[in-house]
């Protein structure tokens, strides 16, 4: 039987505040364990949240980057359950009245085929503590930094049908949420979970098979992997005759499979009810003006952009706006070296592998966006070949200065003087006799390969800066006479 | 409207809460009536009114986004039953 997936996946991003959503504790990461719960974090009794502005001000910049309405009124409920890493035995969250309504975010499948995946809900949440599960004599470790830090969860509708295609709509809410700023987007650190729900039906009929709910996944790769897996464990299952369960299963990624967590029947009743802790969130005109009044340039506008002002492929285009970092860099580099073609080469040749090589991320790149464009300048105006900008870029890495300091203190500027390059030609000619008369002998059509032999020696003779194509025109007239 | 006890049992399991036999009895009769007068304003037609999230009639006051809280680890720990490397223990949690 020809079987179809369906999913949806709920997207957990971190929002970038200093503070927790509703306490003054701080949420940088990696703090020592505990110092960053205070007491509101601790659910200890007496105490009372106030929402975070900077947290609320974020979801309205996410809703309305994806063209989704904001919702004037919000309303915040307790989801409860017991959990050590959860002080108050609920979490708040909201469930009937979201921040953020039905939006739309579009992919592009690897075919170049566009499709609209549906944004069900955005709602802002808090996060949990963790639990550290290493022998404490026989005790859990419990951690509550992370509990209380502000979260917008970003549920899809169903509208996924395959491993990949959940894995580029994630990459897609993932670039958002950077480019806006919203989230930092850091996975290892936590920053942004998906959780995939998973069916499969046969293939042709409307209703929806029972699904399985994946949690917390930490990777792309992960992600497309753990979907890939219960795909087959569910239609291995109907096909034996059996029946899939609604269940939470957790992806192991040594074993490279799910299991189940807990069946949802019991686990899943969360009596929710609005938080009596807090009251209903009203927004107004002015703090939906003000929150979307610096929003960026989007990912698929400024690709588009990419394409017609600079005249960049699909692809280059895709690549270089993937990050707002890689985008600004490269547009900044790009408008000072006045070269778009030697721009997309060099950011996506020579600076790529040396930041992966040392392992470090376009923005904290030791040679900024305009030391890059002041080379790409000299590139195009000849002031320097590309074998010697090699050299200048490997000394702007190391912090030698500018792409002009570094030409003029090293006199790495191209000789394009002909009589210059011209008595290193008539050197080389006269100092290799046997070379000269050989090629003179040889055929027409075998001449332009042993010209490489000559203007090796010239290039040698004036340290890589004599201009290459002086050097050729001038061999060939040469060594013809 | 009529309410069995074995959903008392079943929520007083979800809240972790002990709830003996004779207690059980008790409350789902006490639960039952209270469940009945619900019915009995449910008959009200509340077709146009706008359903109430909270009692007062004010919205939510939202805060600077400012780290305001010190480390009060210590003073927090003093309270808890055990501790170790700054963690708060508790019985070994199995998934």
């Amino acid at each position: 039987m020809q079987w179809e997936t369906v999913i949806g996946l709920e997207i957990h991003t971190q929002l970038a505040t200093s503070s927790k959503i509703f306490s003054g504790a701080a949420t940088v990461f990696g703090a020592e364990p505990n110092t960053q719960a205070c007491l509101v974090d601790l659910g200890m009794p007496g105490v009372l949240p106030v929402l975070n502005r900077e947290a609320v001000r974020l979801a309205v910049m996410f809703g309305t980057a994806i063209g989704a309405e904001i919702r004037r009124r919000s309303v915040f409920d307790r989801k409860n359950y017991f959990y050590p890493d959860l002080p108050k035995g609920y979490q708040i969250s909201q469930l009937e009245f979201p921040i953020v309504g039905p939006g739309e975010v579009e992919i592009i499948l690897e075919d170049g085929e566009r499709r609209i995946i549906g944004v069900t809900r955005a709602h802002l949440e808090e996060d949990a503590g963790k639990s550290l599960h290493e022998d404490f004599h026989g005790m859990t470790g419990i951690d509550l930094n992370r509990a209380g830090t502000p979260l917008l969860e970003i549920v899809s509708e169903p509208d996924m049908r395959s491993a990949v295609e959940a894995v580029i709509y994630a990459k897609k809410i993932h670039q958002i949420v950077r480019y806006l700023g919203v989230s930092d987007g850091n996975m290892q650190e936590g920053s942004f979970r998906c959780d995939a729900n998973v069916s499969v039906r046969p293939l042709g009929q409307e209703e929806l098979g029972t699904r399985a709910e994946l949690k917390n996944i930490n990777s792309f790769r992960f992600l497309e992997r753990a979907i890939n897996y219960e795909v087959e464990r569910q239609i291995e299952l109907i096909e034996e005759g059996g029946r899939v369960v609604q269940e939470t299963r957790l992806y192991d990624s040594d074993k490279d499979e799910t299991r189940s967590m807990r069946s949802k029947e019991e686990a899943n009743d969360y009596r929710y009810f609005p938080d009596p802790d807090l009251l209903p969130v009203e927004l107004d005109d002015a703090f939906i003006e003000d929150a979307v009044a610096d929003l960026p340039e989007m990912p698929d506008v400024r690709r588009a952009r990419f394409e017609a002002d600079f005249g960049l492929s699909q692809q280059d285009a895709a690549t270089l706006t993937g990050s707002r970092e890689l985008a600004d860099y490269f547009e900044t580099a790009a408008t000072i070296g006045g070269d778009t073609r030697l721009s997309v080469n060099w950011v996506m040749g020579e600076l790529s592998a040396a930041l992966n090589k040392a392992g470090l991320d376009i923005a904290s790149s030791p040679v900024s966006a305009g030391q890059f464009g002041g080379l790409i300048k000299r590139m195009a105006d000849n002031t320097i070949s590309g074998k010697i900008a090699k050299e200048v870029f490997e000394a702007m890495w190391s912090g030698d200065g500018s792409a002009d300091e570094i030409i003029d203190a090293r006199g790495l500027k191209q000789i394009t003087d002909s009589g210059a390059i011209e008595a290193i030609v008539d050197e080389v000619i006269a100092n290799s006799p046997q070379q000269v008369e050989n090629y003179r002998q040889a055929d027409a059509e075998k001449q332009p390969k042993m010209l490489g032999f000559f203007v090796g020696q010239v290039m040698k003779a004036s340290k890589g800066k004599a201009n290459p194509q002086q050097v050729n025109e001038l061999l060939r007239e040469k060594l013809s006479g | 409207m009529s309410f069995d006890q074995s959903e008392v049992e079943k929520i007083a399991h979800l809240a972790r809460l002990a709830v003996s036999d004779d207690e059980a009895q008790h409350l789902t009769a006490d639960l039952s009536r209270i469940l009945d007068l619900v019915a009995v304003m449910e008959k009200v037609d509340t077709s146009g009114v706008e359903a109430m999230a909270h009692p007062l009639h004010m919205t939510q006051r939202l805060r600077t986004d400012e780290v305001t809280e010190t480390d009060q680890r210590d003073q927090n720990q003093k309270i808890a039953p055990a501790t170790e490397a700054g963690l708060y223990l508790v019985p070994r949690v199995i998934e």
